[in-house]
C-alpha cells in the first residue's frame, strides 16, 4: 500500500465556509412539539473534517440535513460563506448509509445524476463521470445496475454520484455502517487517501457516525452529541494524521476514553482530556425513560457480563460482544434502571442483584425481574396500580399513550408503552390484548404477583 | 453511443455487439404499415356520419376490423386515463390541502358503479356531436376511461406517497427540476406497480366497452362497430357460429395484448425493481427477447427515441424550471406565491358554486320524486344486495377448494395461474349474450340467470387471489403443518384459511364492485327485442334510464353509489384492516 503523505492541516484560521447558528428544530405541532436539536452552533473550515458522534435520537442525522437545506430549521440559522442558506445547499453533496442508488439507473447513469443540474454538454457530462468513476475504483461497472453490485461496491457508486460534481463540501450520513468491516475499513483507507493527498477538490468533510473507532481514525475534530433534547457536549480535537492512521496506544486510548464519555453523562471530561471543550454539562432528566431493549437481549446480556467475571470494561464489552456503542448503551442503561448492573469510570459492574438473575434459572429470573421492575420502573409500577385499582382489572393503553405524549414525541410515548408491555408481559406483571389495545390482570398472573 | 441519464433506456450493447435476426426487422416493418392501414381505417370510421342502426356484418371477415375498433376504443381510453392518472397523482402529492381534497374524493369516485353514468353520457354526447359517429364513440371511451382512471391513479398515488426519503433527497440534493424528478424518480418507481394495474384496468375496461358497444337507450340502439356489437347481433339471431367465431376474435385480441404488450412490458419493467423485493420469479418474456434483437429497433432507439428524449428533457425543463440556484426551500414561500394563492381562491370558489348549483339541480331531482318510489328504490336495492353476497359466496364456495389444491400444488400452479389471469380478463359482457341463450329457459328465469351472470365477472377475481395466497403460504409453515400432524379440517383451520385470508379479501374487493356493476347488465337484458327484467337496483336503473325518468334514474344511480360506498366503509374495510394486520404473513 501506498504510505499517504499528509497534506491537510486545518488551522482555526482557515476561512468558514458553512456555519449553524443557533439551530433549534422541533417535531410535531405546535402543543405537542418534541425538541430534537437544541441551539446548535457550529462552524465548518476549510480543510477540516469533522465528525459528529452521539447515541441514536441526538439528532445528528437531522442536523446534517438541515446543513444541507433539505429540511428547514425552526429557528437558528445556516450560513453559507456568510450568506443566509436558501433551500437546498448548492455547495454540499451527500453520501447515505442506506446507498440510495437509483435501482432502475446504471452505475454511469447514478453517477451522471449527480451532475445534470450543472446542464454541460452530453460529451462532457459522461467524460467526468467516467474520470470519477475511474478514480474511484468503479471502472468495468460502469453498466451494471445497483442491484448486481455488492454493498461496498454500491458505496462506491455512492461516493462517485457525490464527487462527481466537486462539491465544496462533501456530508457522510453513516456512510460505512451499512457495509462489512472489512469493507468498510477498506473503503474508510480509500476515501482518507483521496482527502489527505487532494485528490479530490473538496474542502471540507461532515461525517455523522455512532462508530467511535471510525470518527477517531478519520477527523481532525470530534463533536459528542448528548441525546433528548440534541446537543453538542463535547468538542475534541482528532489525533494528528499520523496516529490515527497508525492505531497504536493513542488511538486505542482516545477510542477508550470517548466510550467512557458517551456512557456516562455524569463522566468529569476536563480531568479525562484537558484539551475537550465541554460545552453543555448533561442534564438528568426529570422523567424515565426506557431503552428499547428486549427481554432475549437483556438477559444475554447479563449472563454474559456474569461469564467475563462480572466486571468488564466497556469498551472491550462492546469488541467482545460485537456491539456498536449505540447498541452497548441501551443494553447498558436497561440494566442499570433495573440496578443489574453499575457503570463507573468506564467499567460495568453486576450488583449482587445482577448476579443473582444471571444465575437464576427461568422461573427465578422473572422473579427477580417482576421485584426489580415493579420496584424501579415507574412506568410499570403505574400501569400495574392502575390495574389493580379497578374492579375488572381491565384498561385502554389510550390513557397512558395520552400521558406519554405530554414528554415524548407520539411515535417515542408508542415505543415506551410497548417497550412497558413487553417488559410487564415477560414479568407476567400484566396481560395485554394486542388488537384491542387494552392492558389487564391475569387471574393467576395477578396472584402471584401480589403475594 | 448516445449518453443520457434516462432510466427507461440503458444501453448495455452498442449497435454493432447486437445479435440481430433479419426476419425479425421484416415482421416489424410489415407490422409497421398495417398499423398504419389501421390507424387510417379508425380515422375514417370516426368522421362518418351517425347512423343509428349500424349494419354489423356476421362475415367472419369482418371480424378484424371489428377487433381493430374495440381495439382503438380501448387504447384511447387508457392513454387518456393514464395520462389523467399521472397528473392526478402528482397533484394529489403536490401538498397537502390537495391530497385532503383528491385522495377521499379519489375513494368515492372508485365505489360509484360507472355503468350507471351511461345512459347520461350516451344522451349527452349523441347530442353534442348529432351528425358524427364521434358522439357514440366518445360515449363509450368515456365509460372506459371512468372504469380505468381511478385505479390507476390510486396506483401511483400510492408508489409516491412510498418513495424512500433518501431517494427524494438525492433527488433534491442534486437540483432535479420538476421534470428530471418526475422521469428519473417517480415514474420510475411507480412502474410497476402501475403496469399491474393496467393489466387490470384493461380486463375491467374490455368489461365496459363490451358493454357500451351494444347499448340500448329507449327505442334508440346504439350499436357501435365492434366485437361487442359483433357478439350481440349474432345472439339476437341465434348464429351459433358467428358467437363462437366472436368470441374466438375476442380471446386471441386478448392473448395477443398479453403475449405482444404486456408481458414484455413487464419483463422489460423488471430492472425498475427497487431491490428489497428480489427473491421473486423474474418475469420473462420470449417476445421481448426477439425485439431486443431488432436492428430496426436499436436504430431507431438511437436515431429517434433518443433525440426526440432530449429535446422533451430540454422542453421540460424549459417549462417547468427547477428551483433557481440558491433557491426556495420549505420554509421560505417562492415568489409566486401571490399570483397561486389568487388562482387557488378562484378555483375554489368555482368548485363551490359548481357544487352548490349540483346539489341544487339534484334536489330538485330527488324532490319530485313520490315517497312510493323511494320504497321501491330500498326494496330493489335489498335484492340487489343479496344478488350480490349469493354471487359472492358461491365464488367463495367453488374457488377456495379448487384455488388452494392449484396454489399448494407446485407443478400446476404456474401452468394453471397464467391462464385464469387470462381467463379472468374475458368480459363477462362479451359472454352476456350467449349465457343467455341457454340461461333464459331455466326454470327461475332471469331471476337467478342474474346471479349466474354476476358470477361470471366476478369469480375469476375471486379464484386468481386465492392461487396467489396458496403459492404464497411459505415452506416452512407447511412443513410445521406436516411434522405436527395437521390434516383434514385442522389444516385448514390453522395453516390455509388464515393464510389465504388476505388474499381472498382482495379478491373479493375486487368482485365485489364488479358485481354491483354487473347488476345493471345482468338484472335487465334486450334480448332479441324483447326486454327481459327482474326486480334490482340495477334493472331499475336500466329501465328508468330507457325510460326517460330522469329522477328515478338518478335516485337509483345515487342509491347504488351510498350502498357501494357504505359497504366498502362499514365491512370490507375493516375486513382488510384485520388482513394487513392479524393475518399478514411475515
Amino acid at each position: 500500500m501506498v504510505q499517504t503523505v499528509p497534506v491537510r492541516r486545518p488551522t482555526n484560521e482557515a476561512p468558514v465556509l458553512l456555519r449553524a447558528q443557533d439551530v433549534t428544530k422541533y417535531y410535531g405541532q405546535d402543543d405537542n412539539r418534541i425538541l430534537v436539536l437544541d441551539r446548535i452552533t457550529l462552524d465548518l473550515r476549510a480543510g477540516e473534517f469533522v465528525a459528529l458522534l452521539g447515541p441514536s435520537g441526538s439528532g445528528k442525522s437531522t442536523l446534517l440535513r438541515i446543513l444541507a437545506g433539505l429540511i428547514p430549521p425552526s429557528s437558528g440559522r445556516v450560513l453559507l460563506h456568510g450568506q443566509p442558506l436558501q433551500g437546498v445547499n448548492p455547495n454540499v453533496a451527500m453520501v447515505f448509509q442506506s446507498f440510495a442508488l437509483y435501482p432502475w439507473l446504471t452505475v454511469l447513469q447514478n453517477v451522471e445524476l449527480g451532475l445534470l443540474h450543472k446542464h454541460l454538454p452530453e460529451a462532457e457530462r459522461r467524460a467526468r463521470a467516467l474520470a470519477i468513476i475511474d478514480l474511484i475504483g468503479l471502472d468495468g461497472f460502469e453498466h451494471a445496475y445497483p442491484r448486481e453490485l455488492s454493498g461496498g461496491m454500491k458505496q462506491r457508486v455512492g461516493f462517485a454520484r457525490a464527487l462527481v460534481g466537486e462539491p465544496e463540501i462533501l456530508f457522510m450520513d453513516e456512510p460505512f455502517s451499512a457495509l462489512d468491516v472489512l469493507v468498510a475499513e477498506n473503503l474508510r483507507h480509500e476515501l482518507l487517501d483521496l482527502w489527505l493527498a487532494r485528490k479530490i477538490p473538496t474542502q471540507a468533510i461532515l461525517m455523522v457516525t455512532h462508530n467511535i473507532d471510525e470518527a477517531v481514525s478519520m477527523a481532525d475534530r470530534l463533536l459528542i452529541f448528548s441525546a433528548n433534547p440534541g446537543r453538542i457536549r463535547v468538542e475534541l480535537p482528532g489525533l494528528p494524521v499520523a496516529e490515527r492512521l497508525a492505531k497504536g496506544e493513542a488511538h486505542a486510548q482516545l477510542v477508550d476514553t470517548i466510550y467512557r464519555i458517551m456512557t456516562n453523562p455524569h463522566e468529569d471530561i476536563t480531568a479525562l482530556l484537558p484539551q475537550a471543550r465541554v460545552l453543555q454539562t448533561a442534564e438528568v432528566p426529570t422523567y424515565q425513560m426506557l431503552p428499547h431493549v428486549s427481554i432475549g437481549e437483556l438477559t444475554g446480556f447479563i449472563e454474559r457480563l456474569a461469564a467475563l467475571g462480572g466486571r468488564e470494561d466497556l469498551y472491550e464489552l462492546a469488541r467482545e460482544l460485537q456491539l456498536e456503542v449505540d447498541e452497548l448503551l441501551p443494553l447498558v442503561e436497561a440494566a442499570d434502571l433495573l440496578d443489574f448492573v453499575e457503570v463507573l469510570e468506564g467499567d460495568v459492574t453486576l450488583t449482587p442483584v445482577g448476579s443473582a438473575f444471571a444465575e437464576a434459572d427461568v422461573l427465578e429470573k422473572k422473579a427477580i425481574f417482576r421485584r426489580q421492575a415493579l420496584d424501579r420502573i415507574e412506568l410499570i409500577r403505574e400501569i400495574v396500580t392502575a390495574l389493580r385499582s379497578l374492579p375488572r382489572h381491565r384498561l385502554a393503553e389510550e390513557p397512558f399513550i395520552q400521558r406519554l405524549e405530554e414528554t415524548f414525541s407520539p411515535v417515542e410515548a408508542r415505543r415506551q408503552l410497548d417497550t412497558a408491555i413487553d417488559w410487564g408481559r415477560y414479568a407476567e406483571l400484566f396481560a395485554y390484548d394486542d388488537h384491542a389495545g387494552i392492558l389487564y390482570l391475569e387471574q393467576n398472573g395477578d396472584a402471584e404477583a401480589t403475594h | 453511443m448516445i449518453s443520457r441519464v434516462w432510466p427507461f433506456i440503458a444501453h448495455r450493447q452498442p449497435l454493432r455487439h447486437v445479435r440481430s435476426a433479419w426476419w425479425i426487422d421484416l415482421l416489424l416493418a410489415i407490422m409497421l404499415v398495417f398499423g398504419i392501414y389501421g390507424i387510417i381505417r379508425i380515422a375514417e370510421r370516426w368522421a362518418a356520419p351517425l347512423t343509428p342502426t349500424t349494419a354489423i356484418s356476421l362475415s367472419p371477415w369482418a371480424l378484424p376490423q371489428y377487433a381493430l375498433f374495440s381495439l382503438s376504443r380501448m387504447a384511447f381510453a387508457y392513454v387518456l386515463a393514464l395520462a389523467f392518472s399521472l397528473l392526478y397523482a402528482r397533484i394529489a402529492v403536490a401538498n397537502k390541502a390537495t391530497e385532503r381534497v383528491l385522495v377521499p374524493l379519489l375513494d368515492i369516485l372508485q365505489s360509484i358503479p360507472i355503468l350507471s353514468f351511461m345512459p347520461g353520457v350516451v344522451l349527452a354526447l349523441v347530442t353534442l356531436f348529432p351528425h358524427r359517429s364521434l358522439g357514440t364513440e366518445l360515449a363509450a371511451i368515456v365509460l372506459i376511461f371512468t372504469s380505468q382512471a381511478w385505479n390507476l391513479a390510486f396506483s401511483f398515488y400510492q408508489s409516491l406517497i412510498t418513495i424512500p426519503q433518501d431517494f427524494r433527497e438525492v433527488a433534491r440534493l442534486f437540483r432535479l427540476t420538476p421534470w428530471e424528478r418526475f422521469t428519473r424518480l417517480e415514474l420510475p418507481f411507480g412502474l410497476i406497480p402501475l403496469l399491474w394495474n393496467s393489466m387490470m384496468s384493461w380486463a375491467g375496461g374490455w368489461f365496459f366497452l363490451m358493454a357500451s358497444e351494444q347499448f340500448t337507450l329507449g327505442q334508440q340502439s346504439f350499436l357501435l362497430p365492434g366485437l361487442g356489437a359483433y357478439l350481440k347481433v349474432a345472439a339476437d339471431r341465434g348464429d351459433l357460429y358467428a358467437l363462437g367465431l366472436g368470441l374466438l376474435a375476442l380471446i386471441i385480441v386478448i392473448v395477443l395484448l398479453d403475449q405482444f404488450l404486456w408481458r414484455p412490458l413487464l419483463a422489460w419493467a423488471d430492472r425498475f425493481k427497487v431491490e428489497q423485493t428480489t427473491g421473486l420469479v423474474t418475469p420473462s418474456s420470449w417476445v421481448l427477447e426477439i425485439l431486443q434483437r431488432s436492428l430496426l429497433l436499436t436504430w431507431a432507439r438511437e436515431h429517434l427515441v433518443a433525440p426526440t428524449v432530449r429535446s422533451l428533457d430540454r422542453l421540460m425543463n424549459r417549462i417547468v424550471p427547477g428551483e433557481p440556484s440558491p433557491a426556495s426551500g420549505d420554509a421560505i414561500s417562492p415568489p409566486g406565491t401571490v399570483w397561486r394563492w389568487t388562482f387557488a381562491t378562484f378555483a375554489g370558489l368555482g368548485i363551490l358554486l359548481f357544487i352548490g348549483w349540483g346539489v341544487r339541480a339534484a334536489g330538485h331531482l330527488l324532490i319530485a320524486l313520490p315517497a312510493t318510489a323511494w320504497a321501491t328504490i330500498a326494496q330493489d336495492a335489498g335484492l340487489s344486495f343479496l344478488r350480490v353476497a349469493a354471487s359472492l359466496l358461491i365464488a367463495v364456495i367453488w374457488t377456495v377448494p379448487v384455488g388452494v389444491a392449484v396454489g399448494l400444488s407446485p407443478r400446476w400452479a404456474p401452468k394453471i395461474q397464467p391462464i385464469v389471469q387470462m381467463v379472468a380478463s374475458i368480459p363477462a359482457t362479451a359472454l352476456f349474450p350467449a349465457l343467455l341463450l341457454l340461461l333464459l329457459h331455466l326454470p327461475g328465469g332471469l331471476d337467478v340467470a342474474a346471479i349466474a351472470l354476476m358470477l361470471l365477472g366476478t369469480q375469476w377475481y375471486v379464484l386468481f387471489n386465492v392461487i396467489a395466497g396458496a403459492m404464497a403460504i411459505p415452506n416452512d409453515l407447511k412443513e410445521a403443518a406436516a411434522i405436527y400432524h395437521l390434516t383434514g379440517w385442522h389444516r385448514w383451520r390453522i395453516l390455509i384459511l388464515p393464510a389465504i385470508f388476505p388474499f381472498l379479501i382482495t379478491g373479493l374487493i375486487t368482485a365485489a364492485g364488479g358485481a354491483w356493476n354487473a347488476t345493471i347488465v345482468a338484472e335487465y337484458v334486450t334480448f332479441r327485442d324483447q326486454v327481459y327484467q327482474t326486480s334490482g337496483l340495477g334493472a331499475l336503473i336500466a329501465a328508468s334510464a330507457n325510460a326517460g325518468n330522469y329522477p328515478e334514474l338518478f335516485a337509483a344511480t345515487l342509491t347504488m353509489a351510498v350502498v357501494v360506498v357504505l359497504l366498502n366503509r362499514a365491512f370490507w374495510r375493516r375486513l382488510y384492516r384485520l388482513a394487513a394486520t392479524r393475518f399478514r404473513l411475515d
